[in-house]
This record gives structure tokens, sequence and C-alpha cells, in this order.
């Protein structure tokens, strides 16, 4: 058993007080004296000439302090993209200005064009209506494939709507090709990832503070990541250095990778705040929020698997049309990409590996990641194809995989696709499936379900991600323009308790009990003597954030990294106290002993001697107990895992009901079981929300048609069952210090295409053999379509 | 302007408010009780629910003016009176049943509503009666198990326990 | 949203009087009226809320079936007239969500007349009676296709008067993000026949399936209904169902709600 509040324990959240008594700190529940806001006025169409913009009749408003515009933002640059991608030419990606306010042009639905500061928000709101704009309106370039070819042009500068085009892995073209044509059995299916909105249900906010005297800025966001918040807007936009500018992300009600991003209201009200020299506060609405916040998924895929004739997989070949939108959003390009491609061996020993991606520009909201972020892309994909493969040649698709399965001997295995995972084993992970599944019970089940004349389905699929990112050295070879490492603080205080400054930034994984729980394993305190600081970039060291499933496995790992350079400092001061050798001492249950005597001093002794240094080897070491770690990793992790999906179809609306869904992950080590559980609920729920519920539609001029909670359909409670949860068969990470992979994105990764092959399978069972694809979402509408033939 | 009066948690309050002030602005706003979330523009997510005379509404869609007078409970004033967690409140916490907070107030509102009237809600009901409150985080699963839990019925069996 | 004077009346006298100023807007429960003045597509000079106004209020039997006071809440209705009409009962009760059906009323509803509300096809199913300040209106001449009603400028519904079937039941199929009908079904069977009125799937707004009234009136069983056909031209298209597949929904919830009707 595990020790309360040590590695392993379901420890409760700290965090939940504040939250449930309603206590939380959110950035909208900041405000400061004196503080204006800020109103955007945002184009209604998705593409047009700005011919005027008249503020006049606005700025005499009551309340009106000032309304903005590009002209006044000419010395700003623009929002920069953090990673390059190269196409196949060996050319850079076309990376167009993405400006804080529309310059000259507006390019979706959403794009800023002015912003109008007031005195209150309804009083900038009033005067919204009265800025005059003319715009004259352009067609919109909607379709991919139309804007690659001849389509009007999103950004005239660059001449081309086609941002790269990356072949990868280019050297193995010719083999793919040649596997192609010597295969028993090719199986294609086209389909579509459906665009989506990341939807946390804190919208963003933004507040800009500027001290006149000192020329000290701040900005409180709501942001995954405020150090890189801080970097990008610092060094590229506004041309702050950092120690002028404080980011600071509270509580922050969810990201799911659309808070990682650096946007234009958060320049805004930096900016503003300076000129007008009083607090400028900027608050989301959801409607807003629709057509602001980078989105996600959204690709158009062919992917074709050949097989020999004993049904091993011998090549992959994929063509994917990547939706950029009309701006590339800071991690957009790596997304399609690195993210996405490197994952397309799967589970699997298919020795080659040949996918094709256009990013393409559109008159649409910018596109990013959003939790699973490529992954999700390419496992849908892969498992839709086997689960196709299967039924064409008439074997089951549980066997089909697990005859092309990596063995568990192979590990560490090189893939076609440049990445090494490093551990694994996914027979066990089938195994335990189908076991807590009850698999073999599905016919009954199916026979209880059709004598209620429901269609009973079972989809199964794997899935292995690439987390804990990333290693810098060689993410910087393939465009990345940051480093990814992550860094810790551990401040011992002289009374024995801790306080830990990380990197890392909560906004729901936890971290605040998780990261306490590390420290109070590693050095045998109790966890409540263990502080955790995060989202504030005047006290915890530069660190990179939370996305990528990479707060524990990176984050985690620079804290152990400090961790033990503060437990070897004080076993020094130990030995000095108790007159031992170094070596001899021992470090348990927060107690310093030597070795083969009974001498003993306690964690508070050490720490007491550290920061009162009477009796103290001062010539040879510094008082005080404090350590910084920076941790980059060697390698990616890959947790993976088995999903399994039973549904019911009812024949005659179409409609699907999820019966359950089991999921059987490998974490590797678990410090808190309960909240690995929670992160893996709550992925299933979006994964199942992408496959059955949601969809960003915009129609042929860009107006969005999905733009609120009455059309966009996020999973509510009787969307779902209650799921069943397993991640026993784990395979330590080798090469970080917790063994840890991270469970942030796996539900939303595995969760789609089991849902879409269950409802195949479904149909295929109920004799509605002609459908061989529903694309997603698998709304009762398409499913009744697809059965009409 | 217009001054309007109610009671808030037990305390009376009052406050200006214009026509177009919603209640949940004169609470955020007006009286500091941050505790209520905004989530969405379309009364759908929930996430603004308090209860008004003993019934669970919609903060974000109701004026201050319409519910001058009114008995208003708030997240705030769901804890026991000596600040301890309330057996629903401490039931989210001992089941996970949230994880950003941004919902958990509006989750505990229209939980503690569904439990004055229905004190052993089957699963069901209470996946049913959360419909207005969205959740991007949990899944639902733990909320729901903690909802089960805090009506005294046994959740032990509720897969991954 | 744009400010506006709020007044709250506590008699039907004081509302009407009210709603005569230029720029007066009734505000019943506000659950669909607010939304939309938040996004700047209504601006009221006056609000005139009609919560406080008692004789809008309440369930009870009367002349002519049941009576329901305009200003009643859903979550009411869905309480007090399950013992005298549990179809209707079961339809307030699954409109929108807990916190919804506390503040939205049955006559905020009948005056939007929204496409996809559930309240329209049980007063039309029902051949119900709308009674305003100043007259009464039959359900067959009330409704005039989507927001769109037989009622005034400054006219306000005070009531509703459900003659009470044998039996009846409302089926109702979510459109997955509103939780408002994508299609829903009432039907109602009276000793002078049945009345089937559909909501959810019309262009025009709530409308009755004649054909099935006809068929069911000979035969009151989901049998009766299988063999016809729904027309699909003026059925609505949108991001959740085609015209084909509201016409599909049509047929196939009449068939359950007869199967359900108690």
């Amino acid at each position: 058993m595990p020790k309360d509040g040590g590695i392993g324990a379901s420890t409760k959240r700290r965090e939940d007080v504040r939250f449930l008594t309603g206590k939380g700190r959110y950035t909208d529940d900041i405000n400061i004296r004196g503080q204006l806001y800020a109103h955007f006025i945002r184009s209604q169409v998705a593409h047009g000439t700005i011919r005027k913009i008249d503020t006049r009749d606005a700025e005499a408003m009551p309340g009106v302090v000032k309304v903005f515009t590009s002209a006044d933002f000419t010395g700003v640059g623009g929002i920069p993209t953090g990673w390059q991608v190269t196409s196949r030419d060996g050319q850079p990606m076309l990376e167009p200005k993405h400006p804080v306010l529309a310059e000259g042009k507006v390019r979706h639905v959403g794009d800023p064009i002015a912003v109008v500061v007031a005195e209150t928000l309804e009083q900038a709101r009033d005067a919204a209506e009265a800025v005059e704009i003319d715009i004259d309106e352009l067609p919109a370039v909607m379709d991919m494939k139309a804007a690659i070819q001849g389509g009007p042009l999103v950004h005239d500068e660059i001449g081309s709507n086609l941002c790269y085009d990356w072949g990868f892995v280019e050297e193995n073209k010719a083999a793919v090709d040649e596997a192609f044509r010597n295969a028993a059995h090719v199986t294609t299916l086209e389909l579509v990832n459906n665009r989506l909105v990341a939807n946390p249900m804190e919208p963003r906010v933004a507040v800009g503070d500027y001290e006149d005297h000192s020329g000290q800025h701040t900005l409180y966001t709501t942001s995954q990541n405020p150090h890189v918040i801080r970097l990008l807007m610092g060094a590229f936009v506004l041309s702050i250095p950092e120690h002028k500018l404080r980011v600071v992300a509270p509580d922050v009600g969810g990201g799911f990778g659309s808070k990682i991003y650096h946007y234009a209201e958060e320049a805004f009200v930096t900016k503003a705040a300076q000129i007008l020299k009083r607090p400028v506060k900027w608050t989301s609405s959801r409607s807003e929020a629709f057509m602001s916040d980078a989105q996600g998924r959204d690709h158009v895929t062919r992917v074709e698997l050949a097989l020999d004739a004993d049904h091993n997989f011998t090549a992959l070949r994929c063509e994917t049309y990547a939706n950029m939108g009309a701006y590339l959003s800071t991690f957009a390009p790596c997304i399609p990409t690195w993210l996405h491609g490197t994952l397309l061996a799967g589970n699997y020993k298919t020795p080659l590996v040949y996918t094709n991606v256009k990013a393409v520009f559109t008159n649409t909201v910018p596109v990013d990641a959003y939790r699973g972020a490529g992954r999700p892309e390419a496992t849908f994909q892969l498992e839709r194809v086997i689960d196709k493969a299967a039924r064409e040649l008439g074997v089951s698709p549980v066997e089909l995989r697990r005859k092309n399965f990596i063995q568990p001997d192979q590990f560490p295995y090189q893939t076609p696709v440049a990445v090494v995972y490093d551990t694994g084993n996914y027979q066990a992970t089938l195994d335990k499936l189908l076991e807590l599944s009850d698999h073999a019970g599905f016919e009954a089940r199916a026979a209880e379900s059709k004598a209620r004349g429901k269609l009973r389905g079972f989809g199964l699929a794997h899935y292995i991600e690439a987390c804990g990112i990333a290693p810098s050295n060689l993410v910087g070879q393939l465009g990345a323009r940051a480093g990814l490492y992550e860094s810790a603080t551990v401040r011992v205080n002289a009374t024995g308790s801790i306080t830990v400054f990380t990197g890392s930034h909560s906004h729901g994984q936890g971290h605040e009990t998780t990261f306490a729980q590390v420290i109070s394993e590693m050095i045998g305190i109790d966890a409540s003597q263990v502080e955790i600081v995060h989202g504030d970039t005047s006290n915890t060291p530069m660190g990179m954030g939370t996305y990528g499933s990479r707060s524990l496995a990176v984050g985690g790992s620079a804290m152990v990294k400090a961790t033990n350079k503060i437990i070897n400092k004080a076993k020094k001061i130990a030995a000095h106290l108790m007159e031992a050798s170094e070596a001899d001492i021992e470090l348990k249950d927060g107690k310093f002993t030597v070795a083969g005597t009974d001498k003993e001093k306690s964690w508070v002794d050490i720490t007491l001697a550290a920061y009162v240094p009477h009796n103290y080897p001062l010539e040879s070491m510094e008082p005080g107990l404090e350590e910084t770690a920076f941790y980059d990793p060697s390698n990616f992790t890959y947790p993976a895992g088995a999903y399994g999906c039973e549904v019911e179809v009812d024949p005659e609306t179409g409609k699907v009901t999820i019966c359950s869904f089991t999921a059987a992950d490998d974490f590797g080590n678990v410090v808190n079981p309960m909240i690995v559980e929670g992160q893996v609920h709550g992925g299933l729920a979006q994964g199942i929300g992408q496959a059955m519920l949601e969809n960003c539609v915009f129609d042929e001029n860009g107006q969005l048609l999905s733009g609120s909670f009455m059309d966009y359909a996020m999973p509510r409670a009787d969307d779902v069952p209650f799921y069943s949860v397993d991640h026993s068969c784990a395979t330590p990470c080798t090469h970080n210090p917790l063994g840890v992979k991270g469970c942030g994105e796996a539900g939303a990764i595995g969760s789609p295409p089991a849902v879409v092959n269950a409802v195949i399978d479904a149909l295929h069972r109920g004799g509605f053999t002609h459908v061989t694809h529903i694309d997603m979402p698998v709304s009762p509408s398409r499913v009744w379509q697809a059965m009409q033939g | 302007m217009t001054k309007v009066s109610m009671t808030v948690n037990g305390r009376t309050v009052s406050g200006e408010a214009e026509g177009r002030t919603l209640l949940v602005q004169f609470l955020r706003e007006g009286l500091g009780l941050t505790g209520t979330h905004v989530g969405c523009d379309t009364s759908q997510c929930g996430a603004c629910v308090v209860h008004v005379n003993g019934q669970m509404v919609k903060s974000c869609t109701v004026f201050a003016q319409d519910v001058a007078g009114a008995d208003v409970r708030t997240i705030e004033g769901m804890a026991n009176a000596d600040g301890s967690l309330s057996v629903l409140q401490q039931a989210f916490q001992d089941h996970h049943g949230l994880q950003c907070g941004y919902c958990t107030p509006g989750m505990v509102m229209s939980a503690a509503a569904l439990l004055k009237d229905n004190p052993k809600p089957t699963e069901v009901e209470v996946r049913h009666h959360l419909e207005g409150n969205i959740c991007r985080c949990t899944g639902y699963h733990n909320i729901v198990k903690a909802v089960l839990a805090a009506s005294g019925q046994d959740v032990s069996k509720i897969a991954a326990e | 949203m744009h400010n506006f004077d709020f007044v709250k009346p506590s008699t039907i006298a004081e509302a009407v009087s009210a709603l005569s100023h230029e720029g007066a807007q009734a505000l019943s429960g506000g659950q669909t009226l607010i939304p939309t003045m938040k996004q700047r597509l209504a601006a009221p000079g006056t609000l005139v809320s009609l919560t406080g106004i008692a004789e809008m209020q309440g369930v009870c039997l009367g002349d002519g079936g049941l009576h329901i006071g305009a200003a009643t809440p859903h979550a009411v209705v869905a309480r007090e007239a399950k013992a005298h009409y549990p179809a209707l009962a079961s339809l307030a009760a699954g409109i929108g969500d807990p916190a919804v059906r506390n503040r939205g009323t049955i006559g905020g509803s009948l005056a939007n007349n929204d496409p996809a509300a559930c309240y329209p096809s049980a007063v039309l199913a029902s051949g119900a009676t709308i009674v305003t300040n100043t007259r009464t209106i039959g359900a067959d001449d009330y409704f005039q296709g989507m927001f769109t009603t037989a009622l005034h400028d400054g006219e306000i519904i005070t009531s509703v008067v459900f003659p009470i079937p044998e039996k009846a039941a409302y089926v109702k199929f979510d459109q997955p993000a509103s939780r408002f009908a994508l299609t829903g079904v009432f039907v109602a069977k009276y000793a002078g026949g049945v009345r089937v009125a559909v909501t959810g799937a019309s262009q025009d707004g709530v409308f009755r399936w004649r054909e099935a009234e006809a068929a069911l009136t000979a035969n009151f069983s989901p049998a009766a209904v299988s063999g016809l056909t729904v027309d699909s031209r003026h059925m609505i298209a949108d991001l959740h169902g085609t015209p084909a597949y509201r016409a599909n929904l049509v047929k196939v919830l009449t068939g359950r709600a007869v199967a359900a009707a108690s």
C-alpha cells in the first residue's frame, strides 16, 4: 500500500476546497482599481478588404476612452509562430503576418478589426455599434483542395494558400509505393477528422496593467503556459524585455490546448494599458470564443493500408489536407506533421510508412493543438483503416491487430517514422480490455439488443501517443523555435516545510496535490508540508507550461532533479552534524541516520542548520537549502492502450447510444490513481464528443453555423455512461526518473475510432453491410442517412 | 440605476442595477461573490446556477431587478455553518468530481437542488438533471458518482472505483 | 445588451398599460429573450416582467379542461398537471433543463413560437384555447408560422385552456446541442378524433399531420401510421438533420407516441 500522500496514493485534491466554496481566483475575478473594459469589434464576414473605419462617433459616446485600430499598432510585431515546417522541396513554410488587429483585410469571421475601450463593458459595447466599418466583401475560400487549386488568396502577399507540402518519411516514398504494388490486399479509406472547438468552460480573459514610474507591465491571462506568453509577446510582438513583463495565469478553468497560444487580445490589453496608463480588461463571451479561440483537428485524409497474403501490414500511405485557418496559430504547423506523421506506425510493425501533408490557409478561424493534437488524427485513420481491412478480409479486427503488434521483446523499438518507443506491451492492454469489457459476453448482449429492435456493435481501437514533450535538441532540428524542457525550484524553508516553484501550470490536472505527493515520497515528510506554486513568471523559473501530457513526465522530472540536489546537500549537512561520512547517511521517513549506528537527525534539524548555520561547514558549503533544476527529456514518452466501445443503434432514427466504454491504458507509473482516472474520463468524453456530437461548421461564405452551444453539441451528463478504466498494464518509462508517461490526452486519442468502429460493426451486424464508413460526428441523421444507402 | 435589495446567503444586501444588469453581474460585480461563473451566453452551460427562493436558476438569464426581494443562495453559502464542506461538497472532493473547478459551483448548486427534491436519485435521474450543466474536464463520471454518494448510496461498485 | 427600463407590474391591467408604451416588450421567463438581447438582436426600451402577476400563475381544472396561467413555469406544470394531463406534464418536464424549467413559462414559449419549441405541439394537438387579455384564440388560428402568432402588439397571453384527452403522449427527439426538439410529436386522442401536432420539423413551425390524424382516428395503433409517407418539402434543413431525416422522425415518433399514449 502506498502511504497516504505519497506516490501511488489516491490523495484527495487540496485544490478542491477553494473551488467547492467559490473561492477560486480565475482571471475574470481579478479587477484592478481604475480598470477599463475592452470590447473587440470582429469581422462579420470571412474575407474582405477594409475600406474605412470611422471611430469618431463612437469616441464621443459616454464612457469611451479610446477606440483602437491597427493604426495604433503600427510599431508592433505580428503574433509569432513557434514552429517552422519545411516542405518536400526544401523550402520553408509560408508564414504570413498575423497582426494584432486586422491590417487592410479581414480573413475570417471573428478577425478583430477595432477595439473600444470604455469605463464599463456595456459602454464599450454600446459604442461599438457606432464604429463605422466599411468592408468590401471578397469571395471566401473554404474548401482546402479548392484553396490550393487557384482559389482566392487568403494572404495576397505570399501568393499561395499552400502553407507547406510536407512528406514523411520522404526517403521511404519509393519503397512504400513499391510495397503497395506488391501487396496482396490494399484497403483504402477517405475520411474527415472533424473540426472541433476546445471550449474550456472558462472563456479566455486578459487584464493588462502598467506601472508608469517603473515601466513594469503585468498581464493576467488564462494561459496554460505564462512563460511562453511572456517570451512570445515580449520578444516578438511588443518588444518588452522579460524583466519588465510579468505574466500571471491564476486559476485557469480548463485549456485542452486552446490556452497554450499567444493571442492578440493579450498583446492588446498589455499595450493598451501602457498607452492609456490604466488597467484594461477583456473577457471573452462564449460566442466570441467560438470565433477567436484556436480550434482543433480539421483534416481531410486518404489512407491506404497494404497487407501481404498472411495479413501482415506491409506499408501505410496517407495523404492529408490540414486546415490552418486564416493565420498560423502558435504551434499550428507542427500538429499535422511532427505530432501526427510520427505516430502513424501506431502499435504495429508496419515496416514502411509514408505520409504527405498539405497545410492550407482558408478563411476560417485558426486551427492548432486541441487535446491530443495530431495524435488523434493519426490514430483515427490508422484504427479505422485496420478495421475496414479486417472487414474486407473477413478476419477479426481483434486478431488482425494482435497479429501485427510490435512484440513485448522488441523494445526499444525503432519505428519507420523516426521515433523510438522505449517500452510497451500492447498484447497486455488488449487482453485486459477484452476481459474488462466482457468481450466473451458480447454476442449474448447483441442478441438481447436485437430482441429490443436495436443493433449492438463492438468497436476496438488501439492508440499510442508521443508525450512528455519534448527533447529540445530533437525538436530544434524539426523546426521548433523553443526549447521544451521544464523547470522547478525547490525551496526548503528553515523549519522544514517546502515550497516548490514549477514551470508547469495546473488548470484542472491537480499538480498542487500530485507534485506534493512526489516530494513527500522522496523526503518522507507529510505532503501537507509541501506547497506547489505555479502560474506567475515573477516567482517561478522559466518553464514551458502544460500541454502534450508533459507536466509530470517533464515538469515532475525537473522537480525530482531539484529535490535530489536538495537531498544531496541535506546529507552533507547531516554528515557534518553527526560527524559521519556522507556516504553513510541515509534518508528515510524524514529522518537522517548514519548506517550501522543509532545516530539520527530529523529533517527539521537539517533544514534549521541550513538557515541557522552556527555549526555548519561554511568553508565548503553555502548556507540555505534551495535548488533549481531544468529537465530536458532524452526521448518522448509513449503511453498506449486499448479502448473498447459497445454501442446500440436505433435503426429507425439512427441514434447511437454508448452502452459501455472500457479503457485499458499503459501510463507507466502512476502517482495518483484517482487523478489519472479522472484525466482519462475527461479525455473519453471529449473523444466521444468528437465521435458523436461535436462539429464546427462554416457555410460556403465562411459564416460559422455552429457558433454557440445551441448548435455546437457539447457532451452532457446524459450522453455518456460510467466508464471502465484501468491502468494496471504498466511498463514504466525507461528514461525519466519517475517512470511516468503522461495521461492527459489518451482518452481523447483512443476513443473516436473505437466509437466509429462500434457503429460500423453494429450496422454490419444489422445487415447494413454497404456502410463502410461514416464521418464524425456519427450523428443520428448521418447514421440514418448511411443506412438508407 | 435602480437600488435593488435581496437576501444573499442569509444576508440582506443591496446595490445599484441597471435594467439590463443580470443577477450574475449583480452577484459578481456588485457583491464581489465571484464563485458564480459565466461560461456561455445562451443559457446552456449552467456555470452560473444559483438558487432563487430555493429553486435553481441560471443567474445569467435573470435580471437582477426581476428577483428584487428574493432569497438567493450561491456557492459561497453552501458550506456548513462552521465553514466545513457540506456533505455534497465533501462528496465532490472525495470522488474527484471536479478538475478545473470552473463549472463546479453551478454543478454543486444544481445537484443540491436535485437532492432537495429527490433525496435518492438514480444514475439516470442524476444525469438527466445535470443536462443543463456542462463540464469539459471530468467526463461527468465522478460528478455523477459524487452526487449519488452524497445521497447516501453505495457507489463502491461503480467502475473504476 | 442595450439598456432598458425594467418594470414589474402585479396585475394584468398594469402590465397591459405598461406594454402600451412605444418600445415596450413583455418579459416572461426570459429564457429565450434574454440570450437574444445579449446578442443585441432585440432592444426593447422597456421590459415589462410578467413574473410578478399572481393571476397569471397556476394550474387548475376548470371549464373546458385544464387551465394553466401563462406565467406558470414549466417545472410547475410538470408537477401540477401530472394528475390531470400526464402527457402535458411530461412535455413540460422535458423542456430545456431544470434551471430553465424554473424560469421559462408556457405563455412565453407560446408567444415566441419557436419552430422547435415543445409547447406549441401540445397546444395544437390538444386544440387548446389561448386566452389573452382581450380575447380567446383557438389553437388552429393561433400559430401562423415560425416566430409568428395571432397576437397583436401589446396583447398578453394570460392563460391556456387544455381540453383533457382520453389518451395522449409527446415524444421528443432532442437536437443534440440545444436540446430543443429536432422533431417532437404530440398525439392526443379525444372522443371526437385524434389530433397529431409536430414541432421542430417544419419551416412553417408547428403543424398538424392530418393524414396521421385520420388514420389514427380510424385505428389508434402504431401500425396505422406505418404505411403513411411524410412530405419532406418544407421541412427544416440544418446542421442536425436533413428534410428527409426530419420527415422520417415525424413518422417514427408519431408511432412511438401512439404506443406510449396513456
